[in-house]
């Protein structure tokens, strides 16, 4: 990589702050007014946002039309960018479309699989997966080409970013998968909601073992939880979420008025212990659909002002 | 094999509405292991067909003959006489034998009583599991012997996604996850190293984006 950091984002997970980023959700609309709003009570709180791609296969607008959005008023997006809905073709394309925007962070995921969307008829494409994706970012930015190995006019660019999920099976595997990601060519990486610590934090120790956190920089993802109801729902409904049991009590154990509260609470637990563990350099929020929560939280962390 | 499913009793009453006479043509290699097409499934269909369409008050001829592969020319000529004594043929082959005898019988209506639904193998007695997609580039032997293209719903050939719990896929949790399957085969096989192996963006030119593929032997032309 090159001197000059590419983004916000990049400099400051090299000067060694804590970063931290949120993420936002295009509305299932043509109006760009729901995403500016979104954009507006993020500003100033974080160091970039997270825009999903078409997330659990819901049809929205498009994550690199929401950036640019978001690029309008100041802030610095992190175009999420899956490979279910486009081939390699359509996929580069976007990439330097998205350069050519002013968009300098792309986190490459597979993608929700789209049986669970709206449109579970579709067909997928899944051509390349997630990390020949990470691969061809990479090379289009260390060695200017596309993935014919065509030299570019004006090559793309980007800090790139990939995802880990550290409570999917097999467990043995997810680091292993980590060092693949990282080999590929990510910079950073953004992790599935955390509320098995203990797992989490096994996971970190089986990363330091392989040198890996000293080649990546690790965000730690954290959602609040409103409810009891919402922690079931997300451990048995969403795919690789682990809610312990104890975690799934405490909201249960108090007043519905009190809920959101608890959920705050084990939330800025959680960033706390993050903020200890060796080789986490971020942490990412994803309240969904509540972005306006998300300044309290990283007031309440102790994580302003941002640099 | 090809397995196939044969088609609802309404969806064939449906197609072959417009005939008053019409053979039913059954194959006695792939759908006939799998229940969908052999001789035994055109007895029992071609009884059943009568029994419907006498309740609907429509009258109808219907003949049976089974061949032992609907795919090749040379068996398919033993259905020739049966063919042309009928109006249209309902082919109980997969859509390789239906478009077989298509071209071979060019002026006769040749219908489909089978949905094709992959190749695949008997799991357990009457359970079949798709375990290839054909894709012209074979890789198994870097994945322990099981295939991620066909296996796993999103393709995926660099490890599991996120949503492997269990053992089992997040798409359905009555499908093993492959790649669970893939690392344990590994494990056993002492190839754990495999898992490391960054597997380049696949090939699709052998497969079916590439237009209706040719195989051509040479050394088997005359």
């Amino acid at each position: 990589m090159s001197e000059k950091p590419i983004s916000r984002l990049q400099e400051i997970l090299e000067k060694g702050e804590f970063a931290v980023t949120a993420e936002c959700g295009p509305p299932r609309g043509a109006n760009p007014d729901a995403i500016r709003k979104k954009g507006e009570v993020l500003n100033g709180y974080v160091d970039a946002v997270n825009v999903t791609d078409n997330q659990t296969a819901i049809v929205r607008m498009s994550s690199i039309a929401a950036c640019a959005h978001l690029l309008q008023m100041g802030l610095e997006p992190v175009m999420q960018m899956v490979v279910r809905d486009r081939n390699r073709i359509a996929l580069q394309s976007d990439i330097m479309g998205a350069y050519s925007l002013g968009i300098r962070n792309i986190l490459c995921l597979s993608g929700d699989h789209q049986s669970f969307g709206s449109q579970p008829d579709a067909l997928n494409v899944f051509d390349i997966d997630s990390m020949n994706l990470i691969r061809t970012v990479q090379t289009m930015r260390e060695q200017g080409k596309d993935m014919s190995g065509f030299e570019l006019n004006e090559p793309p660019r980007m800090f790139i970013g990939a995802a880990a999920n550290p409570f999917a099976d097999p467990f043995e595997y997810r680091v292993i998968r980590l060092a693949k990601k990282i080999d590929a060519g990510a910079d950073f990486i953004q992790t599935q909601c955390i509320y098995n610590m203990d797992r989490f934090k096994e996971w970190m120790k089986m990363a330091r073992e392989e040198g890996l956190t000293e080649k990546v920089h690790i965000l730690g993802g954290v959602t609040p939880l409103k409810s009891a109801g919402m922690a079931k729902f997300m451990n048995n409904k969403v795919a690789g979420m682990d809610v312990p049991e104890a975690v799934i009590n405490r909201m249960a154990g108090v007043s519905r008025e009190k809920a959101v509260e608890e959920g705050l609470k084990i939330c800025l637990e959680t960033i706390a212990e993050l903020r200890d563990i060796e080789g986490v350099h971020g942490v990412h929020i994803m309240a969904i659909e509540w972005e306006d929560i998300v300044g309290e939280i990283i007031e309440s962390a102790g994580l302003m002002p941002r640099p | 094999m090809i397995v196939g499913e044969q088609k609802s009793i309404s969806e064939i009453k449906t197609i072959i509405a417009p005939f008053k006479k019409i053979l039913i043509l059954g194959c006695g290699t792939c759908v006939k292991t799998c229940f969908a097409g052999g001789e035994d499934e055109v007895a029992v269909l071609a009884s059943a067909l009568r029994l419907a369409c006498k309740k609907d008050g429509k009258e109808i001829e219907i003949e049976e003959f089974t061949v032992e592969r609907q795919c090749e020319d040379e068996f398919i000529q033993e259905g020739a006489p049966a063919i042309s004594r009928n109006e249209g043929v309902l082919s109980l082959a997969c859509g390789a034998g239906v478009q077989a005898l298509a071209r071979r019988f060019v002026k006769t209506p040749v219908l489909p009583g089978v949905n094709t639904t992959f190749i695949g193998v008997l799991e357990k007695q009457g359970v079949f599991t798709e375990e290839c997609a054909g894709c012209g580039d074979c890789k198994l032997a870097i994945f322990g012997g099981i295939c991620p293209v066909t296996r796993c719903a999103k393709k995926l050939l660099n490890g599991p996604c996120g949503g492997s719990q269990n053992g089992k896929c997040e798409v359905n949790p009555e499908t093993d996850c492959a790649w669970q399957l893939i690392i344990e085969r590994l494990k056993v096989l002492g190839q754990m190293n495999n898992l490391r192996i960054y597997v380049p963006p696949k090939n699709w030119q052998t497969s079916l984006s590439g237009g209706p593929r040719k195989l051509v032997r040479e050394d088997h032309m005359i």
